[in-house]
């Protein structure tokens, strides 16, 4: 077996007297695509922002591309180029229209010129199937859009990992599919995904591997087919049982 | 009504020369108050032990006196410390601090009203946390404070009044001067009152087309994304 592009070990967060995350530990292979399904507050948000840093485990390591990133002295702005995040809220940068929300991170962040990161932000925005919106300001435009332009300013930094942090959550119905659609072309891309969603049909069509986290913890994880039709454990298979009402999978 | 009319063309003049005075003091106060106010909110959002509370320290200092006591303090206090400012420079010290502690809370408040995603955003992409506030932040944050900053210029027109009473020459000082020349304190002081309505209003006009001008679709203050 290769060696992951994502490692993390034991990773414990606290808050306050909460314990949410209590010693995880997580391997991704290079291109896979990992879903992680769970009950609100479970510490799955908090477990992506863990591995980016954005929040830092009170123990714990990560490991990206095999090199430790939670070791002293390791530049995380650096890292955090390689890692590419989505949030549920968009997050777009308010001010600037679509394509300067792409451009901005290219030309202060890579230091790329104006004319390269108009083009690379240009290529990025017809990935998504938005570049006739460049000019637009987040303010102008559609949730599924907002989202879609996220990951066009993620993609342009040439991530080696995008963690998706329940992008389709705050999303009217008939928004979700389109996010859906460009995820999909991603993993289908080869790009390393971990998303965490109550999307059951993502996980089971475009997933490599589901992890059920509930209370702090992994409870268990493996193929779609295992985890949808087969779980070991009756907490996996209760929360799938109001997920799939709630979002009507036919199994 | 004729006989006030009268008056005003007489006075018109010299209160056009109190305007100017008005204007400068206002001008410099506001501008000296953006200067100060911008890196006392960052210092009171941002930075950590001392840094902060240093911003705090001062905000709360400023906000605690009215305006006229720390002109006073400024003007007569000063000296007693071997600092002695002419009456014009009291006024740009004393007005421009403490309009910079006002506008440091009103940066403080847009900068909140941001948002931490904004914030985690950036990070995620690379940016430091001085790029993050300086690309980021800080543009949205003056555009949200769009609206309370520009209150506070028309306002600060209105706050200049104080320094008749350290016998700068702005336009109520001109008016009390009409008034003690002519013996008619109700005309003079009611057609001061005019100029500074009429001022005022038109200000007013100014700031909401500059607003108007200035607005981003999504970036307004009761702006919450939901879909």
């Amino acid at each position: 077996m290769t060696e992951p592009i994502l490692r993390l070990e034991n990773i414990h967060k606290t808050y306050g007297s909460n314990e949410i995350l209590k010693g995880v530990s997580l391997d991704c292979q290079e291109g896979e695509v990992v879903v992680i399904i769970g009950p609100s507050g479970t510490g799955k948000s908090t477990l992506l922002r863990c591995i980016n840093l954005l929040t830092w485990p009170e123990q714990g390591k990560v490991w990206l591309d095999g090199k430790e990133i939670t070791e002293e002295g390791v530049d995380l702005n650096k890292v955090r180029q390689h890692i590419g995040m989505l949030f549920q809220d968009f997050n777009l940068f308010n001010h600037l229209t679509a394509i300067e929300n792409i451009k901005i991170g290219l030309t202060k962040v890579l230091g790329l010129s104006k004319e390269e990161a108009q083009e690379r932000a240009m290529q990025e925005l017809h990935h998504v199937g938005l570049e006739d919106k460049h000019d637009h300001y987040p303010g102008q435009l559609s949730g599924g859009q907002k989202q879609r332009v996220a990951i066009a300013r993620s993609l342009a930094m040439r991530p080696r990992v995008m963690l998706f942090d329940e992008p389709t959550s705050a999303l009217d119905p008939e928004l979700i599919g389109e996010v859906l659609e460009v995820m999909k072309l991603l993993a289908e891309e080869g790009m390393t995904m971990i998303v965490v969603t109550h999307e059951m049909g993502f996980a089971r069509d475009v997933s490599d591997r589901i992890i059920f986290m509930e209370g702090g913890d992994i409870v268990e994880q493996g193929s779609p087919a295992e985890i949808i039709h087969n779980p070991k454990h009756e907490r996996t298979a209760k929360f799938l049982g109001r997920i799939n009402e709630i979002h009507a999978v036919d199994q | 009504m004729a006989d006030f009319l009268e008056f005003m063309v007489l006075a018109l003049p010299e209160y056009y020369k109190g305007l100017q005075v008005t204007f400068q003091i206002a001008g410099v106060a506001l501008l000296s108050g953006f200067i100060i106010g911008l890196p006392v909110s960052l210092m009171r959002v941002y930075g950590r032990g001392l840094v902060r509370w240093l911003a705090i320290g001062f905000i709360e200092l400023l906000r605690g006196t009215p305006l006229l006591v720390f002109l006073f303090v400024v003007y007569y206090g000063l000296p007693e410390m071997g600092l002695t400012l002419s009456a014009i420079l009291s006024a740009y010290l004393a007005l421009g601090l403490n309009s910079g502690a006002y506008q440091a809370e009103y940066f403080r408040g847009s900068i909140q009203a941001v948002g931490r995603g904004q914030m985690m955003a950036a990070r995620s992409i690379g940016m430091t946390r001085f790029q993050a506030i300086w690309y980021i932040i800080v543009p949205q944050a003056l555009r949200l404070a769009i609206p309370a900053w520009t209150n506070e210029a028309v306002s600060m027109v209105k706050y200049t009044s104080v320094v008749y009473l350290i016998a700068v020459p702005d336009l109520l000082t001109r008016s009390k001067w009409l008034a003690s020349k002519y013996f008619n304190p109700i005309e003079s002081y009611l057609s001061v009152a005019v100029v500074y309505i009429v001022i005022v209003g038109i200000l007013t006009l100014l700031v909401n087309y500059i607003e108007r001008r200035l607005r981003i679709p999504g970036l307004e203050i009761e702006s919450r994304a939901h879909h």
